[in-house]
């Protein structure tokens, strides 16, 4: 039973790692560039809950601000660091992006200070079917995955923006020539990638309720590696590198011998995979021409 | 395409030897620095914290010109350069430990620590580079990044009788008043080879494959082929850099070459202009000197300070160099048109 257990914890840190890697997908699918800048949506979100938790004590009212304040950071480092880059070099973009993440984190640093900080949102309780005890936190994060991932795919299949957002990023020219605003479809891209971060902060600060800094730095590289496994690009694969990820990390936890390891076996899988698939497991192989 | 290369180089050859003895002026400056230190030690005025910047400077010079060399002539990112340095800095290193009560703390330890340190290196580059470059540019950044992860985690939970583990390797302590010395004759070494590799025949395919890959493949260019050469090379003299640093610290600590110190590399490399060599040595001492200058002056919440300006810098100056609506300002602002304002701009590329 005690892996059974393991086996749901897995699935709900894959979760969290999926809303994230959904946010860097994306961005990847339709502006083509690697938004390193991600992780650090969540610290943000992180530190905003934190924050408004500490003036009203209300954790939705918490949520919905850090979800607020993470939409429009989003979109103002788009506008200003990303935008200008259009039509340079992947190289600069990506430079740039380092450097965006970089910026936030440090000046986190500095308003917060370097050390960790204590978050307590909401007792969940814990939920004992027979012999398997689940946190309520983990059945929360769960639950989030579920209906993000089910409002996604729907908003992409069945609205006309999501059709739009497929179409920029199957071919930016030819939707624009349809008469698509692909500046607009980016922005919103990345309007639901940071709420997305948003939402998986606030279930990264229920799971582990302490935050500084760097908090969402290696989620994000995780997820960005779960987003790289997937396929980039591809939102199904997103979620199925996600989750994959997250199982994965918590079943090689559990196990004595390779759990200080856990790191390295996570981005070992990253390099196998690369290595059989060059585009990831649901990714579609593009050819380049000139 | 042999026709038109001849063609150029006539044309050019007058303006080639004219600017002959610039291509030397980089050894000219750091063999003319390293005398003068020679001298200042010789004459016993030097503090042994100018010595150790001297060192963390040449470090930084060899980090710098390597990651330049995947940066800024092969057009690729790497995010693990760190990665490889603690490759060569624990292997090296590890090799000095078990090399001193055999040799003694000389130079034979030190050079076949170095030997040692930045070949594995290179294997480790080979391996990574393997699988990652023939995928397209962005999955080199990522796999780089994870590599360096990886390396981290390896080193950290070694046990303490291999690797030392958390607390890191304690390596012999190298004559401070000759390590600085050193650490500036391998920068010599490391600028001749790796600018006379990108002016050969092997350098020029190099920039084709950045400029064009499709077109550099077209030619008869092996991308794969040189891609991973250019990645070992990298990695090579990082490896060198990483066993300086476990000579110069006398610890070394995997926590050390993390994300961020990849990163301060790849800052040092494009502040100094991408594709510039010389532009990567001014950086990476620049920074370096201003690193342990503003860490006794900035303390405690204001340390941080120093990565806030990083970033901003970082940014302004990819926005300013790469914008494709800036083009005009940039043109306005080159240096040359300045300082010859009659003379017609060259157009952008």
């Amino acid at each position: 039973m005690d892996f059974i257990t393991t086996f749901i914890n897995g699935l709900s840190l894959g979760g969290i790692y999926a809303m994230i890697a959904l946010g860097y997908t994306m961005v990847y699918g339709i502006a083509k560039m690697l938004n390193f800048a991600h992780g650090d949506i969540i610290m943000v979100g992180g530190y905003t809950i934190l924050v408004v938790l500490n003036l009203c004590g209300n954790p939705i009212l918490a949520t919905i601000a850090a979800i607020v304040l993470c939409v429009v950071l989003g979109v103002v480092v788009e506008k200003l660091a990303y935008k200008p880059l259009r039509g340079a070099s992947n190289l600069a973009v990506l430079i740039t992006a380092i450097g965006v993440s970089y910026l936030l984190q440090s000046l986190a640093q500095i308003i917060f200070g370097s050390a960790s900080k204590m978050v307590n949102i909401a007792n969940l309780g814990v939920l004992q079917v027979g012999s398997i005890k689940i946190q309520g936190y983990t059945l929360f994060t769960l639950i989030c995955t579920i209906v993000v991932m089910i409002a996604l795919t729907l908003f992409i299949r069945y609205t006309k923006l999501g059709k739009a957002m497929l179409a920029v990023s199957e071919d930016r020219g030819a939707a624009q020539l349809m008469g698509i605003n692909a500046n607009r479809i980016i922005t919103i891209t990345f309007i639901i990638g940071s709420a997305l971060a948003a939402v998986a902060g606030l279930c990264t600060l229920m799971k582990a309720p302490s935050i500084n800094s760097t908090f969402g730095a290696m989620p994000g590289i995780k997820a960005f590696t779960a987003a790289v496994i997937g396929g980039i690009g591809s939102i199904p694969g997103a979620m199925l590198g996600g989750i994959l990820l997250g199982v994965v990390e918590s079943i090689s936890n559990k196990i004595t011998v390779i759990a200080p390891y856990t790191d390295a076996i996570e981005f070992g899988i990253l390099i196998v995979i690369l290595l059989i698939r060059p585009t990831g497991i649901l990714g579609k192989k593009r050819r380049e021409k000139v | 395409m042999t026709k038109t290369t001849d063609k150029n180089v006539q044309n050019t050859s007058p303006i080639k030897q004219k600017g002959q003895w610039k291509s030397f002026l980089n050894y000219i400056v750091i063999g003319g620095i390293l005398i003068f230190f020679l001298i200042f030690s010789m004459v016993g005025g030097m503090k042994s914290s100018t010595q150790y910047l001297l060192e963390k400077i040449a470090i930084a010079m060899i980090l710098a010109v390597s990651l330049s060399m995947v940066v800024g002539f092969l057009g690729e990112l790497s995010l693990g350069h760190a990665g490889f340095m603690c490759v060569g800095a624990y292997l090296g290193g590890k090799t000095a430990v078990l090399l001193v009560p055999a040799l003694g703390n000389g130079l034979p330890t030190l050079l076949i620590s170095l030997v040692v340190g930045g070949l594995s290196a290179a294997i480790c580059g080979i391996i990574v580079g393997l699988p990652a470059l023939r995928l397209r540019g962005d999955y080199l950044a990522i796999v780089t990044l994870a590599f360096g992860e990886i390396v981290k985690s390896i080193f950290m939970n070694s046990s303490s009788d291999s690797f030392g583990g958390a607390l890191g390797l304690k390596t012999p302590r190298y004559d401070r008043n000759s390590l600085f010395i050193f650490s500036f004759v391998l920068v010599l070494l490391t600028l001749a080879v790796v600018q006379n590799v990108i002016r050969s025949r092997h350098g020029r395919a190099v920039t084709a494959i950045r400029d064009s890959e499709i077109a550099a493949r077209a030619t008869g260019i092996s991308v794969t082929r040189y891609k991973l050469i250019v990645f070992a090379m990298s990695a090579f003299f990082a490896g060198i850099a990483g066993v300086l640093y476990s000579f110069s610290n006398q610890t070394v600590q995997s926590v050390k070459f993390g994300f961020n110190y990849s990163i301060e590399i790849l800052v040092m490399v494009v502040l100094g202009g991408m594709g510039s060599i010389n532009g990567s040595l001014i950086a990476s001492a620049l920074i370096t000197f201003l690193n342990v200058r503003l860490a006794t002056v900035l303390t405690g919440n204001l340390a941080v300070l120093q990565n806030l300006i990083y970033a901003l810098v970082l940014i302004f100056i990819v926005i300013y160099k790469n914008a494709p609506s800036l083009s005009g300002l940039r043109e306005k602002m080159r240096f040359q048109n300045l300082l010859h304002k009659n003379k017609k701009p060259k157009g952008s590329e």
